[in-house]
């Protein structure tokens, strides 16, 4: 599989991992190294909390050779994402940043305005934006247009598990889009990391499918396949849908009488 | 004098920097940031910085996150 490019960083796999959810630093570690994952997101909170954190997390993301990719999981306004993504640029030495803004805590939602206001003072500011966004094609060309170096739509709600509930619209923010799309929640299983790649997208981020599988390393390894999978289909390129009469593939001719 | 720490009240003595509040809370030397009243204060101007009455310090690093 050849290598993709995002926000001018040359990577070959094109599976994001989440470490949330992970029920030990050992369990994280091997989900990296059966993902193959290069990129690897964390949230940024206080000191001394009960999440798994602080620099042993860092060790072992670094151990497994993946970059760390801070998001703003938590924040419901511009304001409060801008300061979560510079303490993040501060702590971790990074300028890149997952840009979440949630409407509530129920559906966990993007919130547009929020959202597009948050991306445009991020990239003026000098960081390189993921924002995770709504299915919305409108909306993720605005984001494109603010000057955000991917789009990250949703298929479902994060950690639903529900698959993509409208893949017609990924489709179209892949036709779309001058900038990577990654596929960002909702993903429940290989299949739909699949359909992702089918539909378009350069990549995928996947967090709780694979940390809170039964067995998060063997399903690391389940979607890692899965994305390669989608992606060579996409590019092999399918077959028609042929909704209104089958077409056989043996010959029509020769055909044998008794 | 009375400051905040990631969200808790605290008295402190005048003179007190923001480096000596934040090792109140943490050793953690890596990976971690904090913002003075809502601005990301860098880590070098820690040990300059003395907290005036009322100051909020947040004191973050990296945990697990989707």
């Amino acid at each position: 599989m050849g290598s993709w490019e995002l926000a001018g960083r040359q990577i070959t796999s094109r599976l994001i991992t989440g470490t949330g959810g992970a029920t030990s630093l050992d369990v994280m570690s091997k989900v990296l190294k059966s993902s193959g994952s290069q990129v690897t997101t964390v949230a940024m909170r206080r000191v001394g909390g009960y999440a798994l954190g602080g620099g042993s997390l860092l060790d072992v993301i670094r151990a497994a050779g993946a970059e760390v990719l801070p998001n703003t999981a938590g924040c419901h306004t511009a304001a409060e994402a801008l300061l979560t993504a510079r303490l993040a640029r501060e702590a971790l030495e990074t300028d890149w940043v997952k840009l979440e803004v949630v409407a509530d805590d129920i559906t966990l939602l993007p919130d547009p305005v929020e959202l597009l206001e948050a991306a445009r003072a991020l990239v003026a500011d000098g960081f390189t934006v993921l924002p995770y966004t709504n299915d919305d094609p409108v909306l993720a060309l605005h984001l494109e247009r603010a000057g955000c170096a991917a789009v990250m739509p949703l298929g479902a709600p994060i950690g639903s598990g529900l698959g993509i509930r409208n893949p017609h619209n990924i489709a179209m923010i892949c036709q779309q889009a001058g900038v990577p799309v990654i596929l960002d929640a909702g993903i429940g299983t290989a299949s739909d990391a699949a359909l992702a790649m089918e539909l378009g997208c350069d990549g995928v981020l996947v967090a709780s499918a694979i940390t809170r599988a039964a067995d998060p390393e063997a399903m690391a390894t389940a979607m890692r396949l899965a994305v390669e999978a989608g992606r060579a289909a996409r590019e092999a390129g399918r077959i028609e849908r042929r909704w209104h009469a089958a077409l056989a593939s043996s010959p029509a001719e020769g055909l044998i009488t008794p | 004098m009375n400051v905040t720490i990631n969200g808790e009240p605290r008295e402190v003595p005048a003179g007190t920097t923001v480096e000596q509040l934040v090792r109140q809370v943490t050793t953690q030397d890596k990976g971690i940031a904090a913002a003075l009243n809502g601005e990301v204060l860098p880590r070098r101007a820690w040990s300059a910085r003395a907290l005036a009455d009322l100051d909020q310090v947040e004191v973050v690093t990296a945990v697990q996150g989707g």
